[in-house]
């Protein structure tokens, strides 16, 4: 245990503070390298950066326990929950390029894949708030199923504006289901600002028509996040319900690759860059003696090696047979089972 | 042998399924202490808890998407929307996250999403909805729609066991209008499959629901006349039986397609569309739709009559196919 890196430390080793690195830094690169994949036309739809938004990706799922059977739903930028939860870089890839031997053998994109009890995550749908419900779901078949798992949904400022969530977060706080919503404040829902959003507050103020739990904390403070995830987790598991806990953190890229974000006043996209969460976590990993610039370095060349060694098995991977899109959509045909 | 109204069927399903395998429970608005607006979950909460019979607030998204995530769980949840009207308040999460889930990511969403449809009872325009067709497009539902006791019972069993999502239409006329005596045995009608109703040879009446007994009063009269028409149950409107549709035209070379929802681009026209594919030299005559007008299901009993299909409309029909 090392007794300097601010309470944290409490619950978490060096080697679980680095790790908590390595899936920052796997984040990163991964994004970066589906980037260039992407600019040579390889990645075949749209590319969502999670840029600025790791921190709170990785921390929030690093509070769950996916031994008990818990579950992580993300939304397009929280790429590095499900790698926390286990998810494989080459599969990731293989998504974005359509690949035949992806997870879903190219019917879906980007990270719309996993199934809660076998993965510990699953991909959303794109009609934004649909996954609270569904997690509620999940959330109560654990409960019916004498399981103790929780469950976390990601959900952003835009997302948050849709009556699916109203329904979901509603349900769910009355069920008084183990239920974490990480509610993100990334200030643009694509091109709309917050302000034209909601009249609310804070998106954590919405708890108050959930009767919920709720807390606000810094998006790009990793150790803040994780603190904050584990008092949610902790009570969703002690049986006291839902919390709504948002992270306030910014979106340092467009919409997707196709957009340049000119509608961002460029010095506020400069003020955010000061607050990166990977540079802020490994300061403080420095400052207090937990690691050295040497040990990230180290670190870096395992993601680089990983990511490197996952694009090499999904370009060498075969795209799907067009006849395949007739099958899988019963029980009966056994495509799922081949 | 028990004298059965078609709504106890259901409650019995329910009940059996949910004595049969603990992964079955039931959500829905009202359903558990008051046992259901019409009192078809009566007495499940008492008998299974109210863990498995889930009071939910007015929130039809959060039912089916709850249910959904259950399922995925290996859950088997009944989800009901107290009229199927509302079930286009959930169209989104049933057609978008459970119909596609196994074809998307390989993983099963089995729910059963059931409640009362139909018109023929004064509901007016949210409370009277026949809606197959609006699904139909939307591939990985199945689609039920029982006309009897009998297969009220059967299909929905069948529904609950099956590995995928099923929407299971009752009619809410029928509720406590027609009695059968069921058999005491553990029984399932397989999705998919038509009942042939009444064997005739000139004409064929395809059909569904509570139009069923349109059917058969239009059949009677017209065998006074010597016409004698077949009557064909579908039953099953997703996945649908082809076989017996195009057996009964190649019979009697000339169909109606007999539908309670309105007429354009009602499910009928599917049918026809198959008939006119794949029996198309058995026809003697062209393919007629009897359906309900192409507008809301209005209210008042006179304006109802007008819009919905009956006796009248089937036999005008028939004469119209054989005299072509």
């Amino acid at each position: 245990m090392i007794a300097c890196a601010p309470n944290v430390t409490e619950s978490l080793s060096r080697e679980q503070l680095l790790e908590i690195d390595y899936y920052l830094r796997l984040t990163r690169t991964l994004e970066e390298r589906l980037v260039a994949l992407f600019r040579q036309a390889k990645v075949i739809g749209g590319l969502y950066r999670s840029l600025g938004q790791e921190g709170e990706s990785v921390a929030a799922a690093y509070a769950l326990d996916f031994k008990q059977g818990d579950v992580v739903q993300p939304l397009i930028r929280n790429l590095g929950a499900i790698l926390v939860a286990g998810a494989k870089p080459r599969d990731i890839i293989k998504q974005y390029m359509a690949k035949g031997d992806s997870p879903t053998r190219g019917r879906e994109l980007n990270i719309h894949f996993g199934h809660p009890a076998r993965d510990g995550f699953i991909g959303q749908i794109s009609m934004l708030g649909d996954m609270i419900p569904v997690m509620a779901g999940i959330a109560l078949a654990g409960r019916m199923q004498k399981k103790s798992l929780v469950a976390m949904a990601f959900i952003g400022d835009g997302g948050s504006s849709t009556g699916a969530f109203y329904e979901g977060m509603n349900f769910a706080s009355v069920q008084k289901l183990p239920m974490v919503v990480v509610i993100e404040d990334n200030a643009y829902a694509y091109s709309t600002p917050i302000a034209k959003q909601t009249a609310a507050r804070t998106l954590a103020d919405k708890a108050h028509a959930f009767g919920c739990r709720s807390e606000t904390v810094d998006g790009n403070d990793v150790f803040a996040v994780y603190r904050a995830a584990t008092r949610a987790v902790d009570h969703a598991r002690n049986g006291g319900g839902v919390t709504l806990l948002e992270v306030k953190t910014f979106r340092m890229k467009g919409h997707a690759e196709h957009d340049n974000q000119s509608y961002v006043p460029i010095e506020v996209v400069d003020e955010w860059r000061g607050k990166d969460p990977i540079e802020r976590y490994e300061q403080t990993l420095i400052e207090n003696g937990v690691a050295k610039p040497a040990d990230f370095e180290e670190i870096q060349k395992r993601v680089r090696a990983e990511v490197d060694a996952a694009t090499d098995d999904a370009e060498r991977a075969p795209m799907p047979t067009g006849e395949e899109a007739a099958a899988g959509l019963f029980a009966g045909d056994g495509y799922w089972e081949r | 042998m028990a004298e059965t109204t078609y709504i106890e069927a259901i409650t019995q399903a329910m009940a059996e399924e949910m004595a049969r395998d603990e992964r079955v429970f039931l959500l829905g608005e009202d359903v558990g202490v008051y046992g259901g607006a019409f009192k078809t979950s009566a007495g499940l909460i008492e008998r299974f808890g109210a863990e498995r019979v889930i009071d939910t607030p007015i929130s039809e998204i959060a039912i089916v998407g709850a249910a959904s995530g259950a399922a995925l769980m290996g859950m088997r949840p009944i989800a009901e929307m107290q009229f199927i009207d509302f079930i286009t308040c959930a169209y989104d999460i049933l057609v978008n996250f459970a119909a596609t889930s196994r074809y998307r990511v390989g993983s099963p969403c089995p729910i059963v999403v059931r409640g009362p449809a139909g018109a023929g009872v004064h509901g007016g325009p949210f409370h009277s909805l026949s809606p197959e067709a609006m699904f139909m497009n939307r591939p990985g539902l199945k689609i039920v729609s029982p006309g009897t006791a009998y297969d009220a019972k059967g299909l929905l069993k069948a529904a609950i066991r099956d590995d995928d999502p099923v929407l299971y239409i009752e009619h809410k006329f029928l509720y406590r209008r027609i009695k059968e005596n069921l058999p005491d045995d553990d029984f399932v009608v397989p999705i998919g499959k038509a009942n042939l109703r009444r064997r005739g040879k000139d004409l064929s009446i395809i059909t569904w629901g509570a139009m069923l007994y349109v059917a058969d009063a239009a059949a009677a009269e017209l065998e006074k006349d010597g016409v004698s028409a077949e009557i064909l149950d579908l039953r099953s409107i997703l996945p649908f039986d082809e076989e017996a549709i195009l057996e009964s035209v190649a019979k009697t070379n000339r169909a109606i397609i007999l539908h309670e929802a309105p007429l354009t681009g009602g499910a009928g026209a599917e049918f026809a569309a198959r008939i006119g594919e794949k029996a198309f030299e058995y026809l003697d005559a062209p393919v007629k739709r009897v359906a309900s007008l192409d507008v809301p299901t209005p209210y008042s009993p006179p304006l109802e009559a007008f819009y919905l299909p009956n006796k009248d409309k089937v036999i005008a029909a028939a004469r119209e196919l054989l005299k072509y």
